[in-house]
């Protein structure tokens, strides 16, 4: 019975769905072209993504596994045609295999091709070992490049704000106040992650403090996040209440 | 009481739809004064010179697009408005759509040329190593653009070879793409770097304008609506602060409530 309800919910629904759109064409609100059905494809999935507030039903898994497949087939394309086609098929494959060919090819571009190769083979159990070569020189690079850029811009450049002096001249009360909150927030915080020693005492009363920091930086982050979300709905209210009802100009 | 605290939340949802709906449709005006980081993004702008060279990465993707593309888009009005040469790039493979459509949309409004005033040098892959390749050889790392040019022969790019070249480069991230252009781009290759972020993101990027290795910031659309107001071309992102502030009154007071509808029946409980 209840099964029956949500299938007449749902029925109901698309048939509004669809109303609405003939009536928006024929009053001309919307163009009937490739721009109008794309309003109307958009207006759909929008609605069938925003119907799981509601409950979990078919429309809403059509516009989801939808998204999957778009998503990975418009990967492929921009893949091929911003990287692999001017990158490695038009420098290397084609002067190899085409007789028009003007350029020579650039064989060095095989050893990386080798390489990622040798990553897809983790699905073979014969070949998989080759792919450890591939994860050594990601790894190994990766660790190169990263430590002494990472510990320079993360670490040693935000330590200097930090010990930024209160009074160097020219700052204001305010400024001062604020470089002292730093150093209080940086202090705090960090004695409260200290667990070798039993916070007891001062170090038991700078770590409340660095509580009381962690919390507002959780709050600010929770706030920021709900005004992020809201702007999802928000932008998408415009698009269903402007492009496709045309209410607001 | 005890039977607010089990209310359907769908009941919430409706309630938060409703508002967004009514304050979109009625028209208010509500003050939207920049803040400092935003300020910080302006006045760099206004201080370059004409025909300067600004980046714009489109680090994003459309899950993002209703906070960072009113950024982009208010951001472009003020490259095109000051006469600066613009080149787009972006590290992600869901931008290039959104990321073409804002600029050729606003450099057609000031009748901008392809190629002369501004480029799209597209998608490629690799993050820092991405940035590594551009700060030693821009052309090595994108040698033809999304259109499929060669990226030598695009008169907008002379006097580019590098990142180095670069009068400013702005990020607008949905991801970790800011902290790359930190530690892999700017560290080295010591070009200005600004940022727009999700406001999921904001918080974490304040400690990179404390540290001064941001020059400004746009958090989320609350960033975007400033950008907008200060450059006068106000739109989505202003509009959307109605609902915004709307629906922020609104959570307030769904918490307070909350709160003393707890505690109530909490106290009635230990009776």
């Amino acid at each position: 019975m209840k099964k029956d309800s949500n299938f007449f919910i749902l029925v109901i629904s698309i048939g509004l769905f669809v109303c609405v759109n003939i009536f928006l064409m024929a009053s001309g609100k919307l163009p009937f072209s490739s721009n109008g059905f794309g309003i109307i494809l958009g207006a759909g999935i929008t609605l069938a993504i925003y119907s799981f507030l509601y409950k979990d039903n078919p429309a809403f898994k059509i516009a989801e596994n939808l998204y999957v497949g778009v998503a990975l087939g418009y990967t492929i394309i921009i893949s091929w045609y911003n990287f692999l086609k001017p990158d490695l098929y038009d420098p290397l494959l084609v002067p190899i295999f085409s007789k028009a060919a003007t350029v020579s090819p650039r064989y060095t571009l095989i050893i990386p091709s080798l390489l990622g190769i040798f990553m897809l083979l983790r699905f073979s159990r014969k070949l998989s070992w080759l792919s450890r070569w591939t994860f050594a020189f990601v790894v190994g690079l990766g660790a190169g490049i990263s430590i002494p850029r990472v510990i320079s811009a993360f670490i040693l450049e935000q330590i200097k704000p930090s010990l930024h002096p209160v009074f160097s001249g020219g700052e204001t009360v305010l400024s001062s106040i604020n470089t002292l909150l730093i150093l209080l927030g940086v202090i705090s915080v960090l004695i409260y992650f200290i667990f070798s020693v039993e916070h007891k005492g001062a170090i038991g009363r700078f770590s409340k403090i660095g509580i009381w920091f962690l919390m507002i930086s959780f709050g600010a982050s929770f706030g920021y996040t709900v005004m992020g979300r809201l702007s999802l709905l928000i932008g998408r209210i415009q698009f269903l209440l402007r492009d496709w009802l045309g209410i607001l100009q | 009481m005890e039977r607010f605290l089990r209310i359907d939340h769908r009941i919430i949802f409706a309630i938060i739809t409703v508002a967004v709906i009514v304050s979109l449709i009625l028209r208010f005006e509500l003050p939207i004064p920049a803040s400092e980081p935003v300020h910080g993004i302006y006045q760099k702008l206004e201080s370059l010179p004409k025909g300067a060279h600004v980046m714009i990465a489109f680090d994003y993707d459309p899950s993002s697009k209703e906070e960072l593309q009113p950024m982009a888009v208010a951001f472009l009005h003020h490259c095109f408005s000051k006469d600066l040469k613009v080149i787009g790039m972006t590290h992600y493979t869901g931008a290039p759509g959104l990321a073409d459509q804002a600029i050729t949309s606003v450099a057609n409004q000031y009748q901008k040329k392809y190629g002369e005033d501004y480029a799209f040098l597209g998608y490629k892959p690799g993050a820092a190593s991405l940035v590594i390749n551009m700060g030693e050889n821009l052309y090595s790392a994108f040698p033809k653009d999304f259109y499929g040019n060669e990226t030598a022969t695009l008169p907008v790019l002379q006097g580019v070879d590098s990142l180095r070249n670069l009068d400013f480069l702005f990020d607008l991230a949905a991801g970790t793409t800011i902290e790359t252009w930190i530690v892999y781009g700017k560290e080295k290759y010591k070009f200005e770097l600004g940022a727009g972020c999700t406001a999921v993101m904001g918080p974490d990027m304040y400690p990179f304008l404390q540290s001064k290795q941001l020059v400004g910031l746009l958090g989320g659309l609350k960033g975007a609506a400033e950008y907008e107001a200060l450059v006068g071309k106000k739109a989505n992102a202003v509009s959307g602060m109605r609902p915004q502030s709307v629906v922020h009154v609104i959570i307030i007071l769904f918490v307070i409530f909350g709160n003393v509808v707890y505690f109530t029946t909490y106290r009635k409980k230990q009776r």
